[in-house]
C-alpha cells in the first residue's frame, strides 16, 4: 500500500469556501489599512511627478508612488539586499495582512498555507542595475542575487519562505488582471485542501527602464499635471498613469476562519469569470464583448443577479477606446443607475498591485458603509455615460463586482460578498 | 470529476525543433549541448548551452509575428501550432470561449528586454536610459503575459488565459493549471506548456555567481551529467512544449488519439531558500504522493520517472531522496531518467518539455536514457537508466521539477483504464 501525503490529497471539495479575512496596503496614499483607506475616501490624487529618479528626459513626469515608504521598517537589512523594491513593498504589505487577519503562521501546518501572487514586471529595478553591471562592466560584475531577485516568482518565494508557508504556491502574469485571477486561483487551491492563503500582489514599475518599454505600449498620459493625466470616461481621456504598490490579501478556507475565530471575516469571493480578447494587439481591448461575457460568468457562478450588485469597481483603463468598450460592457450587464468608481483614479494603475488595491477598497467600502470616489470624470466622454460615485457616498455594500483588464486582451471579473 | 485527456503535443527543442525530431533526439542518447554560439561566452564561467536551431518562418509563423514576438512567445507559438495540429482539431469547430491557454515561463521576454537594453543605455552607460531608441514591442517583452495573449491571438482562445511564471517549476505548473481549468469546468480544451530561451548573457550571468552552470567549457558534449558523481551543475537550454489537454469524455467522444491522461498533479514549496535544498527532498516527496493519491497510483504502477536531474549536486542527491521517501523500495525498481543530459535545462520551458517526452514515452513504450551517466554517486544509487533507451510497457510516468523559490511539482501521466482494457 501507496504512503499517503502527510498534508492532503489536492482533490477539488466544492463545500470549501474562500472568505477573505485580512488586508494589507501598501499603496500610494497611504501604507496601513486605515492610512489608505482615509485616504481613498477623501478624494485627492496621490498622483504627482516621479521622484524614484529624475523624469525630466522623459515624455512622462507623472506617477503614484508610495510615500515614506522604509523597508528596513518590515524586513530584515539582509532580505532588503537580496530583492527588489516591488518585494519588499509585497513582504511589508504581508506583514500587515497578517496582522490584519490576526494569524500567526508559526507552529501552523506548512502544508496549508499559500502562497500565490500577481506580478506584472517582476524586480525591474533590481534588473536594470544587474544588467548595467553585465554591460558596463562584465559578467563578473553581476551579483549573486540577481538570479533570485528579478525574476516574476521572487515575491512569492520570498513570502512563502519568511513565513514557513509550503502549500501549492503560485505566481500569476495577466498585466493589469493578474490580481483577480491570483484570488480565484486561491479558491482553487483552497477548495483542493489549502487553509489559509497569501495572495494579492504589488508592482513597482517606476524605473527607467521600465518606464522606456511601458513607454511603447501607447497607453500612458504624457500630461504633466496630476489633474489632466489620469481621467478614464472622461471626454479629456488621453491615457493612463502608472503607480506602484498593491496590496496583499488573505483568502481563507471559511470553516477555518471560523474555527479559529478571526477577527472578521470581509467578504466571500463568490464567483469569476475570465476571457480573453483575442484580438488585434495593435488595438486596444477589444469591443468589450468579452468583458461582459466575464462578467456574467463571474455573476452566474456566484448565484447573484446583477440588479443585486450594489457597486460595479471598474477597470477604467484611461484610454478612450477601452473606456467606451467598458461603459458599454457595464450598461448591457447592469442597469443605467448602478453605481460605478474607479478609485485607482487617485493612485494610479498599479497592474499586479492594481485589482488587489481595488479589493482592498471594495471591502472596507462594504465594513463600513461608504463607497469611495472617482475623481477626474468632469464630463463623460460619448458612450461612457455611467452612473459614478464621484464623491465618497454612503449606503449598504453587501454584494461588489470587481473588473480588471490587462494589456493583451485579459479580462477577469469577480464578485465579492459580505458575510450575512 | 472531469479528468483532462491529452491529445496532442507540440515540441520546439534543441537538436532538431519538431516532435518527432526531438523523441528521436532523447531516444538516440545524443547530446545537444555545444558551444554557445548565439553571443561571444568569454569572460563568462559557463559558455556551453543547448540552443535550438529554429526559423520562425518555417515553423509557421508569417512576418508580423516574427517581427513582433520575442523568441520564447515564437517557440511556443510553433510548438501550439504543432500540437493543435497533431490533436486534429478543427479550430473552425472549437468554441473558442470554452477554450483556454496555461503557459508557464520562468523569464519571459528577457532576450528581446536584453537587445533594448543595450541599446537604449548605450551599452550600460547610462542609468537614464535613452527611450527614443526603443523598439515597438519592448512592452511585450516586460509583461511575461504575452505568452499567453499571442497564443491566445493566434488561436482564437477566448477562454481564460494565464501566464504562470514559478520559476523552475513553471512547464508543470502551466499544465497542472490547464488541469486544473478541465477538472472545475472552467474550460473544455486547453493549450497547456511552457517556453523558455534564456541563452542571453543575463540569463547565463544569474548562474555565474552561483555555480549553479556547469564549467565543462573544453566539452561541451557531455557536460550536463545529472546523477552521474562528476556533474558539476547544468546546462543552460531554450525549449517548449504545448500539450493540448481535453475533457475526457469529449475527447473520447470525437474519437481523438488520446496519449494519456493526467492522472495527477501536485505542487508544494520548501520555504526554506530561494536556491538551496534540504537533502531529504521532503516536500517533493509530499507533491509526489498528492499526485499519486489524487489519481490512485500505487509506487507499483509507475513504470518510468522523468526526473528533474538538473546535474547540480544537490539537486539530484534532493530528488533521489525525493523518490525514496515516496516510493519506497520501488525508488529502486523503476527507471529514471534525466533528459536534460541531452537538451539541457531550459528553465521554465522544461517542465512542459518533459511532460512531453511522457506522452511519448507512454505512446510508444520507450523509456529516454540519461546520457553521460558514467560513475556512480553513492548518493545517487538509483536506476538511471544510463546511455541507452530501453523498450518498457510504461502505463504510468512520473516527472518532477525543482526550483528557485523552493517550489517542488509533480505529475502523473497514465494510460486511462478504459483504454487498457481494449488494447490501445
Amino acid at each position: 500500500m501507496a504512503q499517503k501525503p502527510e498534508s492532503f490529497t489536492s482533490i477539488p471539495d466544492p463545500d470549501r469556501r474562500a472568505v477573505i479575512t485580512g488586508i494589507g496596503v501598501v499603496a500610494p496614499g497611504g501604507i496601513g489599512n486605515d492610512t489608505w483607506w482615509s485616504y481613498a475616501k477623501s478624494g485627492q490624487s496621490a498622483i504627482r511627478r516621479i521622484s524614484r529618479f529624475d523624469p525630466s528626459q522623459y515624455p512622462v513626469q507623472l506617477a503614484g508612488e508610495v510615500d515614506g515608504f522604509d523597508a528596513g521598517d518590515y524586513i530584515d537589512q539582509r532580505l532588503i539586499v537580496q530583492t527588489d523594491h516591488w518585494t519588499h513593498m509585497a513582504l511589508a504589505a504581508t506583514q500587515l495582512a497578517l496582522d490584519d487577519a490576526k494569524y500567526d503562521p508559526e507552529g501552523k501546518d506548512p502544508y496549508r498555507m499559500s502562497v500565490i501572487t500577481a506580478s506584472g514586471s517582476g524586480g525591474n529595478e533590481f534588473g536594470q542595475k544587474e544588467i548595467e553591471n553585465l554591460w558596463g562592466k562584465g559578467p563578473i560584475f553581476v551579483g549573486a542575487y540577481q538570479s533570485i531577485a528579478w525574476f516574476y516568482a521572487a515575491t512569492t518565494g520570498q513570502i512563502a519562505i519568511k513565513y514557513g508557508m509550503k502549500g501549492p504556491c503560485g505566481v500569476i502574469c495577466q498585466e493589469g488582471a493578474g490580481g483577480l485571477e491570483a484570488l480565484w486561483h486561491s479558491r482553487r487551491n483552497i477548495q483542493r485542501g489549502v487553509d489559509f492563503v497569501v495572495s494579492g500582489g504589488t508592482e513597482a514599475p517606476i524605473g527607467p527602464y521600465a518606464l522606456t518599454c511601458q513607454l511603447t505600449n501607447g497607453r500612458l498620459s504624457l500630461e504633466d499635471e496630476p489633474d489632466d493625466a489620469y481621467r478614464p470616461f472622461d471626454e479629456r481621456a488621453n491615457g493612463y498613469v502608472i503607480g506602484e504598490g498593491g496590496a496583499i490579501v488573505i483568502v481563507e478556507e471559511a470553516g477555518h476562519a471560523k474555527k479559529r475565530t478571526a477577527p472578521q471575516v470581509y467578504a466571500e469571493i463568490l464567483g469569476y469569470g475570465a476571457t480573453n480578447d483575442a484580438f488585434d494587439p495593435k488595438r486596444v481591448n477589444g469591443d468589450g464583448s468579452q468583458l461582459v461575457r466575464a462578467m456574467k460568468m463571474a455573476l452566474e457562478r456566484a448565484g447573484v443577479a446583477a440588479g443585486d450588485v450594489d457597486v460595479v469597481f471598474a477597470d477604467a483603463a484611461g484610454v478612450p477606446e477601452a473606456d467606451r468598450a467598458e461603459a458599454a460592457a457595464i450598461n448591457e450587464v447592469f442597469d443605467r443607475d448602478v453605481p460605478v468608481t474607479a478609485p485607482k483614479t487617485m493612485t494610479g494603475r498599479l497592474y499586479g498591485g492594481g485589482a488587489p488595491l481595488d479589493v482592498a477598497a471594495a471591502v472596507f467600502a462594504m465594513r463600513d458603509g461608504v463607497l469611495p470616489p472617482t475623481i477626474n470624470v468632469d464630463s463623460p466622454a460619448e458612450g461612457c455615460a455611467l452612473n459614478f460615485v464621484t464623491k465618497a457616498q454612503e449606503g449598504p455594500v453587501d454584494t461588489v463586482l470587481l473588473n480588471a483588464r490587462g494589456f493583451g486582451g485579459f479580462n477577469s471579473s469577480i464578485v465579492l460578498r459580505k458575510p450575512q | 470529476m472531469r479528468r483532462s485527456a491529452v491529445t496532442g503535443v507540440g515540441v520546439v527543442a534543441p537538436g532538431g525543433v519538431n516532435r518527432e525530431a526531438f523523441w528521436e533526439r532523447i531516444t538516440s542518447g545524443e547530446t545537444a549541448t555545444r558551444n554557445i554560439t548565439f553571443f561571444d561566452p568569454s569572460g563568462f564561467r559557463s559558455q556551453i548551452a543547448a540552443e535550438a536551431d529554429f526559423d520562425p518562418q518555417e515553423a509557421g509563423l508569417n512576418d508580423q509575428e516574427t517581427n513582433r514576438m520575442d523568441r520564447y512567445v515564437q517557440f511556443a507559438v510553433a510548438a501550439a501550432l504543432e500540437a493543435v495540429n497533431d490533436a486534429g482539431l478543427d479550430l473552425g469547430e472549437v468554441d473558442g470561449e470554452r477554450l483556454a491557454v496555461t503557459l508557464g515561463s520562468a523569464v519571459g521576454g528577457t532576450m528581446i528586454l536584453e537587445r533594448d537594453y543595450v541599446v537604449v543605455s548605450n551599452h550600460g552607460e547610462k542609468w537614464l536610459v535613452d527611450h527614443e531608441y526603443a523598439s515597438p514591442f519592448l512592452y511585450h517583452a516586460l509583461v511575461p503575459s504575452t505568452l499567453a495573449s499571442e497564443v491566445a491571438l493566434k488561436f482564437g482562445a477566448r477562454g481564460p488565459s494565464v501566464v504562470v511564471s514559478t520559476g523552475c517549476t513553471s512547464g508543470i505548473d502551466g499544465i497542472g493549471y490547464g488541469h486544473q481549468l478541465i477538472q472545475d469546468g472552467e474550460a473544455d480544451i486547453v493549450i497547456s506548456g511552457a517556453s523558455e530561451t534564456g541563452i542571453s548573457p543575463i540569463s547565463m550571468a544569474c548562474f555565474d555567481p552561483i555555480k549553479a552552470t556547469s564549467r565543462r567549457n573544453d566539452d561541451a558534449a557531455h557536460a550536463s551529467r545529472p546523477f552521474d558523481r562528476d556533474r558539476d551543475g547544468f546546462v543552460m537550454g531554450e525549449g517548449a512544449a504545448i500539450l493540448v489537454l481535453e475533457d475526457f469524455e469529449a475527447a473520447q467522444a470525437r474519437g481523438a488519439h488520446i496519449y494519456c491522461e493526467v492522472a495527477g498533479y501536485a505542487n508544494r514549496g520548501n520555504a526554506y531558500h530561494m536556491t538551496g535544498l534540504r537533502p531529504d527532498g521532503a516536500e517533493m516527496a509530499e507533491a509526489i504522493l498528492d499526485a499519486m493519491s489524487q489519481g490512485g497510483i500505487e509506487p507499483e504502477d509507475i513504470d518510468y520517472i522523468n526526473a528533474h536531474g538538473s546535474g547540480t549536486k544537490q539537486n539530484d542527491r534532493h530528488e533521489t531522496a525525493a523518490y525514496k521517501r515516496s516510493l519506497g523500495d520501488q525508488a529502486y525498481k523503476i527507471p529514471i531518467s534525466s533528459i536534460k543530459s541531452m537538451i539541457g535545462h531550459s528553465l521554465g520551458g522544461i517542465g512542459a518539455v518533459e511532460m512531453a517526452a511522457c506522452a511519448l514515452a507512454i505512446d510508444r513504450g520507450v523509456v529516454p536514457p540519461t546520457a553521460n551517466w558514467e560513475n556512480p554517486d553513492p548518493e545517487c544509487d538509483l536506476d538511471y537508466t544510463p546511455r541507452e533507451a530501453k523498450r518498457r510497457q510504461i502505463d504510468a510516468a512520473l516527472s518532477t521539477g525543482s526550483g528557485f523559490g523552493g517550489f517542488q511539482s509533480a505529475m502523473i501521466l497514465a494510460r486511462p483504464k478504459e483504454l487498457e482494457e481494449v488494447g490501445i
